[in-house]
């Protein structure tokens, strides 16, 4: 089959070479017995459909939205004090869910941060080497645990035995306060679920993306920067938190925002153990909603035309917001990555 | 200089070096506590989901449908298959676009296509995986006017788009320039070097790429909750058994098979989770051992082949 293969294609260039110049099979077969122009078609068609996929889904949710657009316009996501959400009579208003997802995530960041930045210098600077990669991999694989198994073990195990005491201890500590004391408004329920199990659970999800991207930044700092302070008489720690931490900062902070954008959309996990309930206390103690876990909630069961188009628009919101966050994020990474010089790095 | 001042410096010097060697010690120990104190939650994780769900464990378990409530055995054979049946079907819709993007972001890395390519792979990474459901259920279950798995399958497959070009471009990157130099200055064209001499050089990476995408895709729940829905009586066994019985063609029992809601694991995970029945929350836990083990097992599998792979590239 080979050798008539190869026998029709030598009769085929002696019948095209037989062709004048600039004939129209002959720019063809050239063309396509290269091969290379369909091929690159290909490629670059499916590069485009990519592409158009991350805009579609910002049009699609915007003309599905438009409804609830209309009807209540910006203040739909602005903030009150006695927001409503209302299928019944059709008034909708996403603002405790906004700030649900908000405080859930902020407050995640706020524990993830350190711990994550702590892994990752001992990740890349101290641990031996032989830990380095079994390490990796056990933090990958926290990553890698589905998230329903998250919520399983969140509102069974983790939830009852640490965050009810760590709730009801910072109730009777910091809940007394003046401002902040608002925010830790107790008592917390006595199966833990609350805005702030949703926070620890968040806090064990978003730990292995930014630990894998700020090692991966402290990696790349070229091996002089070291050298050079610890050569001044810096102690190692100083050397990590005066020069190396600086030096990779805006990748740090990459991290960290892209450990957010995962905050934000974090759906199962969240849902099963944030209580969802819509009730006016801003108290971290309390349960809530996010705004990933109304969608979740209620989307399926929505029946009503408005009701669906303002659940929509609140996936718009929730788009827009990790859409934001995200080039921010790759820009700073970026940045990081194209000014150290690939054979500076270890 | 007084010899007093200097001993002053010094006395100052030693203080000083004391506290900085004490600080260095502290925050030294504390990276490592805080390694440590992010790996309990897993160990804590998988010893409990295979203490509560090791005990139900069961064949019955992988090969029966759900019972009603009341009634004793059971189990999730329809999840099974769902995932089974999702899984094939985002491959099928996620793997040749992902591949081919891959080729182009690794081949023109630096061209303005190249560039938006690799940005909106990131952008597409950090779409919240519930907004993706939300698009596919506009897209699709809109239109067919019912939830299918063929929904679900394309929001698994856009869930794994960025992960499999990802590391399908890494891996082609590890591919030495010289192979493809070879076979290009033998005058075989772009598209024969890269489809026979870089792809199966890069393939096995690639496919653990795949492992990978699958293994975090098969986990997720929130894009199937309004594209697949879930269906406690779906069985491939009866529908291609009935489909051999009306004499259907294979089209037919295909369309069948994908064209109604579908089950999959994590989500049946999540509606016995939140049942009051104490034998279906037993039964999650179970849920929850069966899809650890699937996802992990193929995780560190993937993992595995990736690291040896690299050695072995690089080496």
């Amino acid at each position: 089959v080979a050798l008539l293969h190869h026998g029709w294609d030598i009769v085929m260039k002696k019948q095209i070479e037989t062709l004048p110049e600039g004939h129209w099979r002959k720019r063809l077969d050239e063309t396509l017995r290269h091969g290379d122009v369909p091929w690159n078609i290909i490629l670059i068609a499916a590069s485009i459909v990519l592409m158009i996929l991350v805009v579609a889904i910002g049009i699609m949710l915007w003309n599905q939205s438009a409804d609830s657009r209309k009807m209540f316009g910006w203040a739909f996501l602005m903030p009150t004090s006695d927001a409503s959400w209302d299928p019944v009579n059709g008034h909708f208003q996403a603002w405790p869910f906004i700030y649900g997802t908000l405080l859930t995530s902020l407050a995640a960041l706020v524990l993830a941060v350190p711990i994550s930045v702590g892994i990752a210098v001992f990740m890349s600077e101290l641990c031996p080497d032989w830990l380095r990669l079994p390490l990796n991999w056990l933090v990958e694989l926290l990553a890698a645990i589905p998230s329903v198994v998250y919520g399983l073990w969140g509102i069974f195990i983790f939830l009852p035995t640490v965050v009810a005491p760590v709730g009801n201890f910072l109730f009777e500590t910091v809940g007394s306060l003046p401002v902040v004391g608002a925010l830790f408004k107790g008592p917390i329920p006595e199966s833990g679920v609350s805005r702030l199990g949703a926070a620890f659970i968040l806090t064990i999800m978003i730990v292995p993306t930014i630990t894998a991207i700020t090692r991966d930044v402290l990696l790349s700092i070229p091996n002089s920067q070291r050298e050079a302070s610890l050569a001044l008489g810096a102690t190692q720690w100083e050397s990590i938190w005066q020069v190396l931490l600086p030096y990779g900062i805006s990748g740090i902070l990459g991290a960290v925002i892209l450990g957010l954008g995962r905050a934000l959309g974090e759906t199962m996990a969240v849902t099963m153990v944030i209580g969802n309930s819509i009730e006016g206390s801003i108290s971290l103690l309390r349960p809530g909603y996010t705004m990933a876990s109304i969608i979740a909630n209620e989307f399926a069961e929505a029946v009503d035309q408005l009701h669906s188009t303002a659940l929509i628009e609140v996936g718009l919101a929730l788009f827009f917001m990790t859409l934001i966050l995200n080039i921010i994020a790759r820009f700073l990474v970026w940045r990081v990555a194209s000014r150290t010089p690939a054979e500076a790095r270890v | 200089m007084s010899a007093q001042f200097q001993e002053l410096i010094a006395k100052n010097q030693t203080r000083l070096n004391g506290r900085r060697k004490f600080t260095n010690t502290i925050m030294l120990t504390v990276t490592g506590l805080f390694t440590v104190l992010a790996l309990i939650p897993l160990f804590w994780i998988i010893g409990y989901v295979f203490y509560k769900g090791g005990s139900n464990l069961s064949i019955s378990f992988f090969t029966q449908l759900p019972r009603p409530m009341g009634m004793e055995g059971g189990g999730v054979l329809h999840a099974i298959e769902g995932t089974i049946v999702l899984s094939i079907l985002s491959s099928i819709f996620a793997i040749p676009p992902g591949v081919m993007a891959a080729f182009y972001a690794s081949r023109h890395p630096n061209t303005p296509l190249g560039i938006v390519l690799r940005f909106s792979t990131d952008v597409l990474a950090g779409v919240p995986s519930i907004v993706i459901g939300l698009f596919v259920y506009i897209i699709m279950v809109m239109p067919m006017g019912h939830y299918s798995g063929l929904a679900g399958g394309v929001a698994m497959g856009i869930l794994m788009l960025p992960t499999i070009i990802r590391t399908t471009e890494e891996m082609l990157k590890l591919v030495p320039g010289t192979l493809r130099e070879g076979s290009l200055a033998l005058g075989a064209p772009e598209w024969k070097t890269s489809l026979s001499v870089v792809f199966p050089a890069a393939l096995n990476g690639i496919v653990t790429g795949f492992l990978l995408a699958i293994s975090r895709a098969a986990g997720e729940t929130a894009p199937l909750l309004f594209t697949a829905l879930g269906n406690e009586r779906y069985d491939i066994g009866t529908i291609i058994k009935n489909g051999i019985a009306q004499k259907q063609s294979i089209l037919m029992i295909v369309e069948r098979i994908v064209d109604q809601p579908v089950d999959s694991l994590p989500l049946t995970l999540w509606k016995y989770a939140q049942q009051p029945y104490p034998e279906r929350v037993q039964q999650s836990w179970t849920v929850a051992l069966v899809l650890m083990i699937v996802v992990l097992s193929v995780n560190i599998l993937a993992r595995l082949w990736v690291e040896s792979r690299r050695r072995s590239l690089q080496g």
